[in-house]
Parts: structure tokens; C-alpha cells; sequence
């Protein structure tokens, strides 16, 4: 019976360690090509054990970084600002919703809920961010357009509030004489911190993983954000040297580009912010998912 | 005296009337500030969802850029004839529901099994650490994805056509031109992307079932596989039907990045990885066909609406607490 257990633990840690081996390999094999050296790759190919190292594609990247810094800028300007609007919204919106006795309350839910079961598709909703609020190469277009309120986030605060913060706390508040606007910014938003954090995280990696508004809405390279940049520097390794101030200087860049490890090395630049917050918000992000699928 | 007495009654009525009008406004009054609170997100999603839901009648229209949405002629049922005589509209309906059916089949079936083992790791500290690696893939975007698959199906130096030359001795495939090889491995990429996302939502509904059913279980002397199949399983039911449900209403919606990005919007591999959302965008973008492709948008649009419904009521019919509305 023992020896039936233990057989069954090493067949379940043997399974997960494949799973997580399966994870993890293709980040190491990006990372390994962009310190592989270029002649070690064109003799063996991309290899999770390069025979030589070399940092040259780094170099490479260091050597004219501000293209990549300004995208980063882009991303991150971006990413604070809508985050912080959203987060704004969605608890304003959700806050009253969760009163029971608020006029209209039933219609409003539905207004919300509606959302998510029809669109109008996206051929319309472009032309609606182009021509009636014109983003179209505004840094707004990768803040506003679709990103700012999820209806489904709006709910979800919502039965956060409604099962979290009970009624006497609010009923206690406005008979003390305070009003609507002193109990929400002095009981319900210090009450409401934990998932206010949860969508903030959620939606702080929706910005930050957004390359979709900047294919629709942005034409000029000058306002791309690093996902986008990716993006072009993916099928075209050239791209990254469009800002050369000569085609002479480019045609010299690209003689000592270091083209296969350069565009890995550039995936790894795009992922590193990431990957070392992993570890810090990992554990704060899966108790994320499961408290958002086990709602009421 | 009849008279009289109508008339009272009548006031009556009016004063009951006065007095709920009274009350709302009262009520009104006393929610003033709540209301106003909701104008933001109000006004956002009239911008973002409602505004676009009444552009579809640019689905029958000739659009063009000039007149705009009002001015541009009527076209009737033109859009959609053109859509639907045209060989695409078989090969993105296909794509999208093919490719949806085996997402939703294997992703359960691998998120489910993962579930049912990490909840038999009694370290905790182990089963955190499983968990948290095999999330990583769902929170890098698919551009991220698109250069990690890009370095395994490389045609000169991927890691695969490499193996392939080294350990079977056979020739490179060009991955990237050959469309007959995509459904296989977008499959692969989206349950690489998703399976580890949806074992951590089933995996919760499992750590909410009483301990007690399987104290009882064991007492009678049922196996680990009874216990799996008689306990938990039928208990998280509710949660697999919701997020099936879900899925299956989606099934004419498909991932745009997995479709665009991961093979690297490759003329050549249309045939296999057009999908319903990638091709709206092209029609749009690059063919200026405005007319066209949000008809087919509103195609997809109107359908999952019908197919969400459906799937609602269905189950309403069998267990109305699983109704997802």
C-alpha cells in the first residue's frame, strides 16, 4: 500500500516536472540564443547550449538603446496613466451598484452586463475611435480605446462590495452626518484595497501586453510601445535600424548586426520586466484568478 | 352620494400616485451623488460598446470615407451576399469553429487532469511552486509567443528543423510556408498558453469541496479513481459547465494574437489560420473593404449572441442555479 503511494507521488512530481520544464523551455532557449555567438548559430542552429557565448547582440542593442528606451517610455506612461483611470472607473461604477435601494440599479446592471453578450464588431468600433473621438497616433489611442473599463471587472467589484462590506457600515456612516462622497472615500475605498490590487494587477498586464491598439492606431514609429516594436522587429529584423540618420550609417549597422541573436536578445530585453516581477506578484495573481471564478 | 364617493376614491388614487412620484424623487434626491459616480463609467461604455452596436448598420451600407456613416448609400444585402459567395467565408467559419471545438475538448480534458493531480501534492509549498511555472506562459503577450515559436519552427536554425536534421536525419520544413502543419501547432501553442490558467480555476473548485466526502468515502473503502470520478468531479460540475459554456458560446470568436502573430500574419498559411477576427482586420486595413467585413463581424456578432442564449437557456433547463444569467 505504501510502495502504491509513493509510486503514485513520483508519477505525479515526474508529470509536473515536465509541465514545468514544458513552461519554461522556450524563455531559455530565447535567452540562450541571445548569448549564443552568431557563427556558433549558423553552424548548429539555435541550441540550449551554445558552443560559444558572446554578448554582441547586446551590445548591439546598448550601442543605440534610445529606440528601445523611448518605447519603453511609451509603454510605461501608458500603462500608469490607464491603469490608474481604470481602476478610478470601475470603482466608482461598481460602488453604487452595489446599493441596493439605488434608483435605476436593475437597468444599470444591465447596461453593464449587456456589453459582454453583444458588439457591434470591431469594424465599427474602429471608425468610432478614428472619426468621433479622434485617437488615431495619440498616445490615447493605446489608453482609451476598449482598455479603460472591463464590464466584467465592474461586476466583479461589485459582488466584492455587496458580500464583503456590510450595510450597517455604510448606514452607520450617513447617520454619523457624513455624505455619499466622505463614507466612499473614508470606509469604502480603504475597505475595498485587496481587490482594487487584484484588478489593478489584471489590468496592469493587459497594458503592459497591449500591441493590438498600436497595430490598429498608430502609423508613426515614434509613438510605437515596446510590444509593437517587437512586433515589426519580428518579421523585420531591419526595422530596428530605420532611425539611422543615413542609409550609409544603416548599411554599416546592418553589416555588423548580429541578426539572429539580435532579435532574440531584443525578446528578452521586451520580457525581463516581467519575469523578475514574476516572482513578486505570482502568488498575488493566482489567488487573483480564483477569486475572480469563484464569485458569486 | 355615489358621486361623492368616486371622486374620494379617485383623489385617493392621485394622492397615492403624488405620494410614489414624491417618494422617487425623494429617493432621487438622496442618491444624487451614487448616480452621478456612474456618469464616467456610463459614458465610457456608450462611447466604447453602444455607439459601435449602432454601427452596424454599416454592414448595409457602401461605405465610404467621404459621406461617412449616415451619408453613404444603402446597399441591402449586398455585403453579405459578396461575404458569402466568396470561397472565405467557408474557410474562416471552418477555422474558427474547428480550431474553437478542439480548443475547448483538449484544453478541459489537460486543465482538468492537472487539477485533479496538484490537488494530490500535500506539500503546499511544491504545489505552489508548480502552479506559479506553469501560469508563467499565460501572462507573456502572444508577441512574446510569436518570437518563442518563431525560435523553435525556424526553417535555418529552429530548434526543431535542427533536431529533425541531427537525431532522424531528415530534411528542414519550412514551417512558415507550409499550411498543413498550423492546426497542429496552434493547438499545441494555445494549450501551452491556457492550460495552466483554467487547472488553477478548476483546481479551486476542488480545494472548496468538504473534506468530510472523502473521509466518508475512504471509510467505505472507495480507490483514489471512485473518489475522483464519484466526488469530485460531479461537484465541480457547476464550474466546468460555466466555463464551458462560455467557451462554447465564444466558439465563432477567435484569439487575434494566436491567429496573427504566431504565424507571423503569413500570406501563405491563410488557409489554415484565417479565423473569422484576422480576416475583419484585412478586409478592413489592407483591402479598405469596410462594408464587407463588418458584415462579417456582425455575423459573428449576432450568432454568438443567439449561441450564448441558447447555451443559457439550455442549461436553465437542467439546473438553474449553472445559468450563467
Amino acid at each position: 500500500m505504501l510502495t502504491k503511494q509513493k509510486l503514485d507521488q513520483f508519477g505525479i512530481h515526474t508529470f509536473f516536472t515536465l509541465f514545468t520544464i514544458g513552461s519554461l523551455l522556450p524563455f531559455v532557449l530565447i535567452f540562450m540564443v541571445s548569448i549564443s555567438d552568431e557563427s556558433s548559430i549558423s553552424a548548429n542552429g539555435y541550441s540550449l547550449l551554445p558552443t560559444s557565448i558572446s554578448f554582441a547582440a547586446y551590445r548591439f542593442l546598448l550601442y543605440d538603446f534610445t529606440e528601445i528606451a523611448r518605447a519603453y517610455g511609451v509603454t510605461i506612461l501608458c500603462t500608469i496613466i490607464g491603469v490608474m483611470v481604470s481602476l478610478f472607473n470601475t470603482t466608482l461604477l461598481a460602488y453604487p451598484l452595489s446599493r441596493m435601494e439605488l434608483p435605476f440599479r436593475r437597468s444599470l446592471s444591465f447596461y453593464i452586463f449587456f456589453t459582454m453578450l453583444f458588439s457591434g464588431g470591431m469594424v465599427p468600433w474602429y471608425l468610432t475611435f478614428v472619426n468621433l473621438v479622434p485617437v488615431k497616433n495619440t498616445l490615447l489611442a493605446m489608453i482609451i480605446p476598449g482598455m479603460l473599463l472591463s464590464a466584467f471587472n465592474v461586476l466583479l467589484m461589485r459582488s466584492f462590495f455587496s458580500h464583503s462590506i456590510p450595510d450597517s457600515v455604510v448606514e452607520a456612516g450617513i447617520m454619523d452626518g457624513a455624505s455619499e462622497f466622505q463614507v466612499f472615500q473614508k470606509i469604502i475605498v480603504p475597505l475595498s484595497l485587496p481587490i482594487m490590487a487584484t484588478i489593478g494587477l489584471f489590468t496592469t498586464l493587459a497594458y503592459w501586453n497591449d500591441w493590438y491598439n498600436c497595430l490598429l492606431f498608430i502609423d508613426s514609429p515614434a509613438l510605437y510601445n515596446v510590444q509593437y516594436l517587437m512586433t515589426k522587429t519580428l518579421t523585420n529584423i531591419q526595422f530596428l535600424l530605420m532611425r539611422a540618420d543615413s542609409s550609409a550609417q544603416a548599411g554599416e549597422l546592418l553589416a555588423k548586426m548580429p541578426r539572429e541573436t539580435v532579435r532574440m536578445a531584443l525578446a528578452i530585453v521586451g520580457i525581463a520586466p516581467l519575469l523578475f516581477a514574476y516572482p513578486f506578484f505570482q502568488k498575488f495573481y493566482i489567488s487573483g484568478i480564483t477569486s475572480g471564478a469563484v464569485k458569486g | 352620494m355615489k358621486a361623492s364617493e368616486a371622486v374620494l376614491m379617485q383623489s385617493k388614487a392621485e394622492i397615492k400616485i403624488w405620494k410614489k412620484q414624491r417618494d422617487f424623487l425623494r429617493k432621487l434626491n438622496k442618491f444624487k451623488w451614487l448616480l452621478l459616480m456612474t456618469l464616467p463609467g456610463v459614458a465610457y461604455l456608450f462611447i466604447n460598446n453602444y455607439i459601435p452596436m449602432y454601427g452596424v448598420i454599416l454592414a448595409f451600407k457602401q461605405y465610404n470615407y467621404a459621406d461617412g456613416i449616415f451619408g453613404s448609400p444603402w446597399s441591402g444585402f449586398d455585403n453579405f451576399k459578396f461575404l458569402f459567395n466568396s470561397p472565405d467565408a467557408y474557410t474562416i467559419t471552418r477555422n474558427t469553429i474547428g480550431y474553437n471545438i478542439v480548443f475547448i475538448f483538449l484544453n478541459l480534458v489537460l486543465a482538468l487532469l492537472t487539477a485533479l493531480l496538484i490537488n494530490e501534492i500535500k506539500e503546499k509549498v511544491v504545489s505552489r511552486f508548480y502552479q506559479s511555472m506553469f501560469l508563467l506562459p499565460h501572462i507573456v503577450s502572444m508577441v512574446i509567443v510569436a518570437y518563442l515559436v518563431y525560435s523553435f519552427l525556424n526553417m535555418e536554425s529552429g530548434l526543431i528543423n535542427r533536431l529533425l536534421d541531427k537525431w532522424l536525419d531528415k530534411e528542414a520544413i519550412a514551417w512558415y510556408s507550409e499550411a498543413k502543419y498550423w492546426p497542429y501547432v496552434l493547438v499545441i501553442v494555445n494549450a501551452w498558453k491556457h492550460v495552466g490558467y483554467l487547472s488553477i480555476i478548476y483546481f479551486a473548485a476542488i480545494i472548496g469541496i468538504d473534506k468530510e466526502y472523502y473521509e466518508a468515502a475512504t471509510i467505505d473503502g472507495a480507490g483514489k479513481w471512485r473518489q475522483m470520478t464519484r466526488i469530485t468531479l460531479p461537484l465541480i460540475a457547476p464550474v466546468i459547465t460555466t466555463m464551458t459554456l462560455l467557451s462554447v458560446s465564444g466558439i465563432l470568436r477567435s484569439d487575434f494574437g494566436l491567429f496573427f502573430q504566431v504565424p507571423m500574419n503569413t500570406g501563405a498559411l491563410l488557409s489554415t489560420t484565417n479565423t473569422i477576427d484576422t480576416f475583419v482586420y484585412r478586409a478592413m486595413l489592407t483591402l479598405g473593404d469596410i462594408g464587407m467585413s463588418s458584415a462579417a463581424g456582425i455575423y459573428q456578432s449576432f450568432i454568438s449572441l443567439l449561441l450564448i442564449l441558447a447555451a443559457n437557456y439550455a442549461v436553465r433547463l437542467v439546473n438553474k442555479q449553472d445559468a450563467l444569467f
